[in-house]
């Protein structure tokens, strides 16, 4: 074989071509291959993660449940306790108001007889007086006699 | 076949031998054109091969206008593929990281196959075709031209070279070929054995690609000859069918062979070059 214009025409095209297809072909397409297999294997775990998160939120999601349920049935509890409470307050309430009147009709019951011997008295002692005028048809000084109208009085 | 209107007035190796001459222009024979200085222009080869590497250009820009990550098209697709299995190539055999390999063996790998493709194309077609606008010499497989193949395998050998020396340093190279195969003691027969060692890899790379394509052609030229010397009269009837039957399994067999012979100096030269890589000293 001879070395010929052709043999170095021909290594001129492929050295050139090399360099086109690593431009125009090669690159472009590797940097998307490599794209791409990134933007996979970042989608899988990104659907891990995803998957992970979502059991999680389960579990948080039964927890919370849970506790509004614990929490519903003690508030529950707390007011029927308060109920009863409130009916017997009420009814001891009712009580000692009932008692207070009863005691306070008593007293004032009380007072009003106390007023009316009071009133008593002090015409009793008039009455004596008038009897003891009318009796002895004398003038007595009522004054000088009053300790003896007051002695009397009390003793009704 | 069209062979019987060409080679009318042709012996069988006239035929033959017609069908073998490049297209030559400058320092050429004459009378059996063949080039005989170095300005000897085979203008066959080099169109078919320019040509050919232009539409992988082409193609490619075309293809990387539009490439989409999501939503890959079928031809995408394709040139994934292809692009994914050399690069694959590369990873298995190719030791530490170098970013020519892999576009360089894909270069050859697409290369190499489509101009091994045009022996698939009907020997006599071009030819014809050619002859019609005034070109009696036409050999349409550039890859059955020694040019072509030790083009790339002395392209392919001086990247050799160069990587030897980048990373084993001048001394390092020269110490490969002082100590290696059976260590200091056998200087002189190393020598020997490195420089042939050496020197084989471009020689085997470009006799390999070119035996095996010219061997192919020069069976479809024997194939296309049945119909072309025997086929006269009625027993046209036997020889046509036979030419159309044999041509057609040596056809599918051929595909093989010049994928198989594309991938063979892909694969080479990436072993080659990652030989060149290895700091085996």
């Amino acid at each position: 074989m001879n070395i010929t214009v052709t043999l170095i025409g021909q290594m001129a095209a492929f050295v050139l071509l090399i360099w086109f297809v690593n431009k125009v072909l090669w690159g472009p397409l590797n940097a998307l291959l490599t794209d791409r297999q990134k933007r996979i294997a970042d989608g899988l775990a990104a659907a891990e993660k995803g998957k992970h998160e979502l059991e999680l939120s389960e579990k948080n999601a039964k927890e919370a449940l849970h506790q509004a349920k614990l929490q519903a049935a003690e508030i529950i509890a707390q007011s029927e306790k308060r109920a009863s409470d409130i009916v017997e307050e009420s009814k001891t309430n009712a009580r000692t108001e009932g008692e207070r009147l009863i005691t306070a009709a008593k007293s004032e019951i009380e007072q009003e007889v106390n007023r009316a011997k009071e009133q008593l008295r002090s015409q009793v002692a008039a009455i004596a007086a008038a009897g003891a005028e009318k009796i002895l048809r004398r003038e007595i000084d009522q004054h000088a006699h009053d300790d003896l109208f007051k002695e009397l009085a009390s003793q009704i | 076949m069209s062979a019987n209107e060409q080679s009318s007035g042709m012996g069988t190796v006239e035929y033959i031998q017609h069908h073998l001459t490049n297209l030559c222009a400058g320092d050429c024979d004459p009378i059996t054109h063949k080039g005989v200085g170095f300005w000897a222009w085979h203008l066959d080869t080099l169109f078919f091969s320019i040509a050919l590497g232009t539409l992988i250009i082409v193609v490619s820009w075309r293809l990387g206008k539009n490439l989409s990550t999501d939503t890959p098209s079928g031809f995408q697709n394709f040139v994934e593929s292809i692009v994914e299995f050399v690069g694959g190539q590369v990873k298995d055999t190719f030791p530490g990281h170098n970013p020519l390999i892999a576009p360089l063996a894909l270069t050859i790998f697409i290369w190499v196959w489509l101009m091994n493709f045009m022996d698939l194309i009907p020997v006599d077609l071009l030819p014809v075709i050619a002859g019609f606008v005034g070109i009696h010499y036409l050999k349409a497989v550039p890859t059955t031209d020694l040019s072509t193949t030790f083009a790339m395998s002395l392209t392919v050998f001086v990247l050799i070279v160069y990587y030897n020396i980048k990373i084993k340093g001048v001394t390092g190279y020269l110490k490969m070929f002082l100590f290696h195969p059976f260590g200091k003691f056998f200087i002189p027969v190393n020598i020997v054995m490195a420089l042939i060692e050496e020197l084989a890899k471009p020689l085997s790379l470009g006799l390999r690609l070119f035996g095996n394509l010219f061997a192919g052609e020069l069976v479809f030229l024997l194939i296309a000859l049945i119909g072309g010397t025997m086929a006269t009269g009625l027993a046209a009837l036997f020889w046509l069918p036979l030419q159309v039957v044999l041509d057609l399994g040596w056809l599918i067999f051929h595909l093989l062979i010049i994928t198989l012979q594309a991938f063979i100096f892909m694969v080479l030269t990436i072993v080659y070059l990652g030989m060149a890589h290895v700091d085996e000293h």
